[in-house]
């Protein structure tokens, strides 16, 4: 035991002087500065990419991976964090970096898809046996139901929540601005809290066991089983839902810079690559490729979708209409 | 009048130097950026409605907190340094925990503790208090992130308490009420106004561990670092730095007002001092 | 008799006492314990295994590290800093102290994001020096200096505001018996100043260096993020709670937390010298005395 704690004390000092002392080896190397909850798909993905680069080329190749809140991620991007590629999880954070000279004004059209390998969908969490009976979004604003989701203002799962339930109340017969606002306005009345980010949404909803339902991403249903178990909650597919595209993106000042656009371009297009593919499928993030998407049909239930353009005209609309001061959510919460 | 002491001018000019590389010209820097804003833009962000209910929340939740902490602290402190029983070591070392946990982690655990369905939380749910996710929850996350500075200042101060001085007050007739109250109290309350004044700033500025316990409601618990944040997600710079300064300046002249308080009642009491002899 | 006396005078009735001691030990124990347990609790959830594997990841030794460094750079410039702030503020006269003094507490209320913020203000690249800084390739933010800079902003007060009431009760007069008998500047410190503030400054020392290690939200900000580089253990416990893995983060966070308990370690460590000083000095008294 003692000898185990030793090795341990000894292996944190030498790594701690060595990421002090040692400069960064001549190997190419890539920086991807991603979002929080996309550690899994990366960690597979990287040795992925890195297999394939070498079989190609016969140079080995680093990457590293940045994990944290997306929005707080372009900002040190913008604030001279050297990413070659960043992998968001909404364009309004890619958009920012276009503002900024950073990224290709166009950047959405440099790979397919909307430059969204993968999509993903806000899906309701119940409690198991759904004791609640919730099935759609209109079950959600009933008196009584307490609704878990993270703040719609400040995180990104947040706002796709928002913009999900906004986007289905303007598809009801007879839907507008003003009742998407008040049909929202009645679903944020029963949030009894709004979690600080998508895990802490998870840990009040599954361990303080607070609320009868928490709005999530697909994907997240995975995780959440890894953690807590299978068999203590059930996953409900609301009738219209939305579709969360994760856009990626060549940070074009810096690959110019260190010289490596060749590699971060064939970092992000291997991303629609079978391989690639089948990651984000097992990751449950919703492929695009057709093949893959069969393979993994089991995985995936149908659901109706639609995306935050087709409904909002894109991020750039729908963040300042919704999201900054003064908009939709800070109108719920004016006092009278 | 002569000093005696050697050191001045070193001491007080590194400590200026210091000071000002560390602290006041990235400040003004902050300032200097909110500048960018109009008078009128400056001040409709910083009397905003939610802003102002968040000040009411910060400094609120703060202010109690920082009192419950004089005061625990106060008998943490005396009992730590005054009494002996088994375990006195170890309590005494877990003191500085809430400094070395992660604000995140604090927060979490509060979080989970005070919920219904926590340890805590469940006994005081059938009394009818909420804690977690209510303004009550920032308040325990800022005890706790406060804690160690009113004990850990008083400490050093009470330990060097010179036995002799309650003796000869104790001789003199003094009942120990009143060699607390006269002899003893105005020796500490410089260090227990300091460790009051430092546990109520830094919770004013805390964020990682009050988030998670929160519950972050517009209006009722949304704390001014949380509006701060907001502001930076929106990519609003200027907004966040415009409400960072107005939390700068009202912290500063809090501040600086339990500091002259301080000064003041140390003089009164070196004068009183004076004139004894 | 005069023994009665004193003890009477020196401490409380035994109901008070016992009172006391109940409280503050209630209060600790709802306060520090319980939460502790309950870190403690997550950390060995799934036995001593799984809490040692979470430990033993690179990217958490790495981080262990790294947190380790930044605190041991840190912590001498501010303390250097906190003994002169001290000394100048405590023992002697001036204008304008209870401005300084304020100064010197204003990091502890500047919200850590703030705090954060502030230096990318200066050294990002959108910022006043950021485009100089990158013109000559220097490196501030999302890197080592940055991180230090910040731990050294929120760290700042510590010492000094530890020090500045211990010194101001103990006030001048030692320090100008020993100046006055022709001792030095230096040796006057040495000898009589730095033996007198020794348990303050420790207590500084602790303070500071926990929450130099335990730093989340102002690092997080200038850190980038970078694992196995730019992580420290906060920011670690962070991401690895963000993947689910409940029971590594909450043993990262218990290695924060122990490296708290090193109070325990160093304070015994100081009184046994102390002890042993003394009895040293004991044993050199009759030689001194022939002198």
């Amino acid at each position: 035991m003692s000898g185990s704690i030793r090795k341990l004390l000894a292996g944190a000092l030498a790594t701690g002087w060595m990421a002090a002392a040692l400069p960064v080896f001549a190997q190419t190397s890539l920086l991807n500065v991603s979002y929080d909850v996309a550690r899994d798909f990366y960690r597979d993905y990287n040795p992925l990419f890195q297999k394939y680069w070498k079989e190609k080329t016969g140079a080995p190749i680093e990457i590293k991976q940045s994990h944290a809140g997306s929005s707080k991620q372009v900002r040190a991007v913008a604030d001279g964090l050297e990413a070659d590629v960043v992998t968001m999880n909404q364009a309004s954070d890619v958009d920012f970096l276009a503002d900024k000279g950073l990224v290709a004004r166009d950047y959405a059209t440099k790979f397919p898809d909307n430059a969204s390998p993968y999509t993903s969908t806000m899906v309701f969490i119940v409690r198991k046996g759904n004791p609640k009976g919730l099935r759609d979004w209109p079950d959600l604003v009933e008196p009584g139901v307490q609704v878990i989701l993270p703040h719609p203002k400040n995180t990104g799962n947040g706002r796709y929540s928002y913009l999900a339930a906004w986007g289905y109340a303007l598809r009801q017969p007879g839907g507008n601005d003003g009742t998407a606002l008040e049909f929202v306005g009645k679903l944020l009345k029963n949030a009894p809290l709004f979690a600080s980010g998508g895990r802490d949404a998870t840990t009040t909803f599954m361990q303080r066991k607070i609320g009868d339902v928490l709005v999530s991403f697909e994907s997240e249903a995975e995780l959440i089983a890894r953690e807590f178990g299978k068999g203590e909650f059930d996953v409900i597919y609301p009738s219209l839902s939305i579709l969360a595209e994760f856009p990626v993106a060549i940070v074009e000042k810096v690959v110019n810079k260190k010289g490596t656009r060749k590699e971060a371009q064939a970092y992000l297009e291997h991303l629609w690559s079978k391989d690639g593919q089948e990651n984000a499928a097992q990751n449950y993030l919703r492929p695009r490729d057709a093949g893959v998407r069969e393979k993994y049909a089991a995985q995936f239930p149908p659901i109706r979708t639609f995306s935050v353009d087709e409904v909002f005209g894109g991020w750039s609309r729908a963040f300042p209409a919704h999201f900054k001061d003064g908009g939709s959510f800070d109108q719920i919460y004016q006092s009278k | 009048m002569k000093r005696v002491l050697p050191g001045f001018g070193l001491s007080l000019g590194f400590t200026l130097v210091y000071l000002s590389l560390l602290v006041l010209l990235p400040l003004s820097g902050l300032v200097f950026k909110s500048s960018a804003l109009s008078l009128g833009q400056f001040w409709d962000i910083a009397t905003g409605e939610r802003a102002l209910a968040s000040y009411r929340v910060s400094f609120g939740a703060s202010l109690l907190a920082a009192l419950i902490n004089a005061f625990f602290g106060l008998i943490v402190a005396w009992v730590l340094v005054r009494y002996s029983f088994p375990g006195k070591r170890f309590v005494d070392s877990l003191v500085d925990l809430p400094f070395a946990l992660p604000t995140a982690v604090a927060g979490i655990t509060l979080a989970t503790l005070y919920a219904d369905t926590g340890w805590i939380g469940r006994h005081l749910d059938p009394l009818g208090l909420k804690v977690a996710f209510t303004p009550l929850g920032i308040v325990v996350a800022l005890t706790f992130i406060g804690l160690p500075f009113v004990v850990r200042t008083l400490q050093p101060v009470i330990e060097d308490i010179e036995p002799e001085v309650e003796e000869a007050a104790a001789t003199l007739g003094a009942t120990r009420w009143q060699t607390f109250r006269r002899v003893l109290l105005p020796g500490i309350l410089p260090a227990l106004l300091t460790g009051f004044t430092l546990a109520f700033s830094r919770a004013i500025g805390e964020y990682g561990s009050v988030i998670f316990i929160a519950g972050n409601m517009p209006l009722i618990s949304e704390i001014t670092p949380l509006l701060i944040i907001s502001k930076l997600e929106q990519y609003d710079v200027i907004g966040a730095t415009a409400l960072a300064c107005v939390m700068l300046a009202i912290s500063f002249l809090l501040l600086l007002a339990v500091n002259g308080l301080q000064w003041w009642a140390a003089n009164r009491h070196r004068g009183k001092e004076g004139a004894l002899s | 008799m005069s023994h009665v006396v004193a003890r009477r005078a020196n401490t409380e009735p035994r109901w008070l006492r016992l009172t006391l001691t109940a409280v503050g030990l209630g209060f600790l124990f709802l306060f520090l314990a319980v939460p502790l347990v309950a870190v403690l609790f997550q950390g060995f959830a799934k036995g001593w295994r799984a809490y040692l594997d979470g430990l033993a990841h690179p990217d958490a030794l790495h981080a262990i590290g790294l947190t380790m460094f930044i605190a041991a750079v840190a912590l001498p410039f501010n303390i250097a800093f906190g003994v002169a702030a001290s000394w100048a503020v405590s023992k002697f006269d001036f204008r304008g102290k209870s401005l300084l003094i304020t100064l010197i507490d204003l990091p502890f209320a500047i919200s850590p994001v703030v705090a954060g913020l502030i230096f990318l203000l200066i050294f990002g690249a959108q910022g006043l020096f950021g485009p100089w800084l990158a013109e000559h390739d220097v490196k501030i933010v999302f890197a080592l200096p940055g991180m230090i800079i910040v731990t050294l902003f929120v760290t700042f007060p510590f010492v000094a505001r530890e020090l500045i009431p211990l010194m101001q009760a103990q006030g001048k007069d030692e320090e100008e018996a020993a100046v006055s008998l022709g001792a030095s500047g230096w040796q006057m410190f040495f000898r009589v100043t730095l033996p007198n503030i020794r348990w303050g400054l420790l207590y500084g020392v602790i303070l500071a260096n926990a929450r130099a290690m335990g730093e989340f939200g102002a690092v997080s900000v200038v850190s980038g993020h970078i694992r196995g580089e730019t992580n420290t253990l906060p920011l670690h416990v962070e991401i690895v709670y963000n993947e689910y893995n409940v029971v590594g983060a909450f043993a990262a966070a218990s290695v924060l937390a122990l490296l708290a308990l090193v109070t325990l370690a160093l304070k015994t460590l100081v009184e046994w010298k102390m002890r042993q000083e003394i009895r040293e000095q004991r044993a050199e008294l009759p030689p001194e005395r022939t002198e």
